[in-house]
C-alpha cells in the first residue's frame, strides 16, 4: 500500500452517552481517493467529522482513540483545532459559499489564514484556486458577484475552491454531489480524480456507484451488530476488490444491492 | 363527475358518505372573511379618527416657532426646543451606550457562552426583563443614578435608565438575528481554520447586522415614545434653556405633550397636538428607516 495519510487508530466517538461510532482502524493512503460506504446511519458523516475536528462543535460530542496525521496525533491536547481544519479541508453536503463575492470568497480563508502578499498576489492565489476547481473559465469575468448566483455544482465548485486555495494536504467531502444533478455529479468526479495528484481525498457516499467509479480504496460502515446503533468499519480494501471480491458477507449484500 | 350529495360508493357498506354541503361551508367562509374585516377597520378607524383630530387641532400650531421657541406661559410664545433637543440628546446617547453592550451580550449568549444552567438563567431572566414595566426601571434609576450615582435629574441619569429599559429588548433581537445565520455558513468558516471570534466577525455578525440594526431602531423608537421612566427620574421640569451636556437637566417630547395637554387653556392642547404629529413623525421616520435597513441588509439564504 502507498503512504499513509491519516492512520486511524481505535476511534470511538460518542455523542452523550451514545456510541456512535466504535474500534475503527484505517489508514487513509496518501494521494488516493478513499470511500466511505454504508447504509444511512452507521456514522459516515461522524467518521469523516473525526478527521478535521469538526464533531467537536456538537456540544455533547467525545472522541476516544488516536488519528495520526505526520506522525501527530491530532487529538492531542496540544493540538489546536484551528490549524488541523486549515491542512485537512472539508466540503459538505449541501453547497455553501457566503452571502460575498466569488472572489472573497476564496481570498476570506487565504486572509485569515496569515496570507501575506500583494493585490496581485491575492489576485492570483484565488485564480490559482478557481482554475484547481475547474470554475475559472466560468467566472472570471464575474469575480465580484455574489457566490450565492452560482448554480448549485457551481457553487460545490467553488466550496472546493475555497478549501484549495488554502493548500491542504487532506480533502474531506460528504456527499459533495448528492444535492446535484448528474452532469454537475459528474464535474465534481472528475475533478477529484484530477486533485489526486497533490491532495488525499477522503469522501462520504450513499451512491456506490459514485464509489465505484471514482475511488481507488473504500471503507465499508456497517452497525457493530443486529440490534446495535453503533456503526464501525468492517471492510477496507481497494475498490476494486469491495465490488469484485467482498471478504465480508455484508459487504457483499450491501454492494451487491440485496440490503441496505 | 359526480354531482352535490350523491353518496360515493355506497354499495360498499363501510364506506363513508360525503356530504359535501358546500353552499353552508362558502357561506361560513364569508361570514368569517366580513368579521374579520369588520376588527380590521375598527381599528384603522380608530387611528383615523385620532389622527384627524390630531391633525385638525394641531396644525395651526405646526410652525417655526414650535421648534425654536421654549415652552412658555403664553401659548403662542411656546415651543417645544428643549424637548425636542432634550429627546435628541437622549436618544443619541441612549445608542451609543446601548448599542455595544447590547449587542455585545447577544453575541457572548448566542455564540461564546457555555450552554450550562448558568447561561439558560442568564437567558431566562434577560428575555423577562423585557417584559417588566417601564416605571420599574425608573425607579431603579431613580435609587441608583439620580441618589446612588448623585447623577441629579441629569440627562445623563435619563440616558443611563433608558439604556436599562431597551438593553433586553436589543440583547433579544440581537440574539435572534444572529441565530437567523445558519449552521452550514458557520461550520464553512470554522473548517476553513477560522478561529471562533473570525467566524462571529466576518460571517455571522456581518450578515446579522441588518436584523440587528432593525431591532436596534425599534428599540430606540419605543425609548423616544417612554415617558414613565423618565417621569419617576424627575424629568418633568419645565426647561427655558438650551442643553449643553450629560449633566444639564433635560424634559423630552412626551413629557412636554403630557405637560400641554394638563394646562387648562384652550390653546395649550392644541400646542399639544402638534408636539403629537411632531412625535408622530419623528417615530414613523425610525420605523421606516428600520424597514429600509431590513429590506436592504437581509440575506437570503
Amino acid at each position: 500500500m502507498e503512504q499513509t495519510a491519516l492512520d486511524i487508530r481505535n476511534l470511538c466517538v460518542y455523542y452523550g452517552h451514545f456510541l456512535a461510532i466504535k474500534d475503527v482502524n484505517l489508514s487513509i493512503p496518501r494521494n488516493q481517493i478513499t470511500a466511505i460506504i454504508g447504509p444511512s446511519g452507521v456514522g459516515k458523516s461522524t467518521l469523516l467529522r473525526a478527521l478535521n475536528r469538526m464533531n467537536e462543535l456538537v456540544p455533547t460530542c467525545r472522541t476516544e482513540g488516536e488519528i495520526l496525521f505526520d506522525g501527530q496525533n491530532i487529538y492531542d491536547p496540544k493540538v489546536d483545532p484551528v490549524e488541523v481544519r486549515r491542512r485537512i479541508g472539508m466540503v459538505f453536503q449541501k453547497p455553501n459559499p457566503f452571502p460575498k463575492s466569488i472572489y472573497e470568497n476564496i481570498a476570506w480563508g487565504l486572509r485569515i489564514n496569515g496570507f501575506r502578499g500583494s493585490r496581485a498576489q491575492m489576485d492570483e492565489a484565488v485564480e490559482r484556486a478557481l482554475r484547481a476547481a475547474a470554475l475559472w473559465d466560468e467566472v472570471k469575468d464575474k469575480l465580484h458577484q455574489s457566490g450565492l448566483s452560482l448554480s448549485g455544482g457551481q457553487q460545490q465548485r467553488l466550496c472546493l475552491a475555497r478549501v484549495i486555495a488554502l493548500q491542504p494536504e487532506v480533502i474531506l467531502l460528504d456527499e459533495p454531489a448528492s444535492a446535484l444533478d448528474p452532469i454537475a455529479t459528474l464535474k465534481i468526479e472528475e475533478l477529484m480524480r484530477e486533485l489526486t495528484k497533490e491532495y488525499t481525498i477522503v469522501i462520504v457516499t450513499h451512491n456506490m456507484q459514485q464509489a465505484a467509479r471514482v475511488s481507488d480504496y473504500t471503507a465499508m460502515m456497517m452497525l457493530t451488530g443486529e440490534g446495535e446503533r453503533s456503526g464501525t468499519v468492517i471492510e477496507f480494501a481497494p475498490t476494486k476488490l469491495i465490488f469484485t471480491n467482498p471478504q465480508d458477507k455484508r459487504t457483499e449484500g450491501y454492494v451487491t444491492g440485496r440490503f441496505g | 363527475m359526480r354531482q352535490g350529495t350523491q353518496p360515493i360508493r355506497a354499495d360498499q357498506g363501510f364506506a363513508p358518505t360525503f356530504k359535501p354541503n358546500l353552499p353552508y361551508r362558502k357561506a361560513m367562509g364569508v361570514a368569517w372573511e366580513a368579521v374579520a374585516l369588520l376588527a380590521i377597520l375598527l381599528g384603522i378607524a380608530m387611528l383615523l379618527t385620532l389622527l384627524v383630530k390630531v391633525f385638525l387641532d394641531g396644525l395651526p400650531y405646526l410652525r417655526p416657532q414650535l421648534f425654536t421657541e421654549f415652552p412658555s406661559r403664553f401659548p403662542d410664545q411656546a415651543g417645544l426646543r428643549s424637548a425636542l433637543q432634550g429627546s435628541i440628546w437622549l436618544m443619541v446617547l441612549t445608542a451609543l451606550l446601548s448599542f455595544p453592550l447590547g449587542v455585545g451580550t447577544g453575541i457572548y449568549l448566542e455564540e461564546f457562552a457555555p450552554k450550562n444552567v448558568l447561561t439558560r438563567f442568564l437567558e431566562i431572566n434577560v428575555a423577562n426583563l423585557a417584559g417588566v414595566p417601564s416605571i420599574i426601571y425608573g425607579l431603579l434609576g431613580l435609587g441608583l443614578f439620580v441618589r446612588g450615582l448623585g447623577l441629579g435629574r441629569s440627562l445623563l441619569a435619563g440616558v443611563l435608565t433608558m439604556t436599562l429599559v431597551i438593553l433586553p429588548v436589543i440583547i433579544v433581537s440581537t440574539r435572534e438575528a444572529l441565530r437567523a445565520v445558519p449552521a452550514s455558513i458557520r461550520e464553512a468558516a470554522l473548517a476553513l481554520g477560522a478561529s471562533r471570534w473570525e467566524m462571529v466577525r466576518d460571517h455571522v455578525l456581518a450578515y446579522s447586522m441588518g436584523g440587528i440594526f432593525t431591532g436596534m431602531i425599534l428599540a430606540l423608537s419605543r425609548a423616544i415614545g417612554e415617558t414613565a421612566p423618565l417621569i419617576t427620574i424627575g424629568a418633568l421640569t419645565y426647561i427655558a434653556f438650551d442643553l449643553h451636556g450629560p449633566l444639564d437637566i433635560f424634559t423630552v417630547l412626551p413629557i412636554q405633550i403630557f405637560n400641554w395637554v394638563s394646562m387648562p387653556q384652550q390653546a395649550f392642547q392644541r400646542l399639544a397636538a402638534a408636539g403629537i404629529i411632531v412625535l408622530l413623525a419623528l417615530l414613523l421616520s425610525m420605523n421606516s428607516l428600520a424597514i429600509w435597513l431590513r429590506n436592504r441588509l437581509q440575506k437570503r439564504w
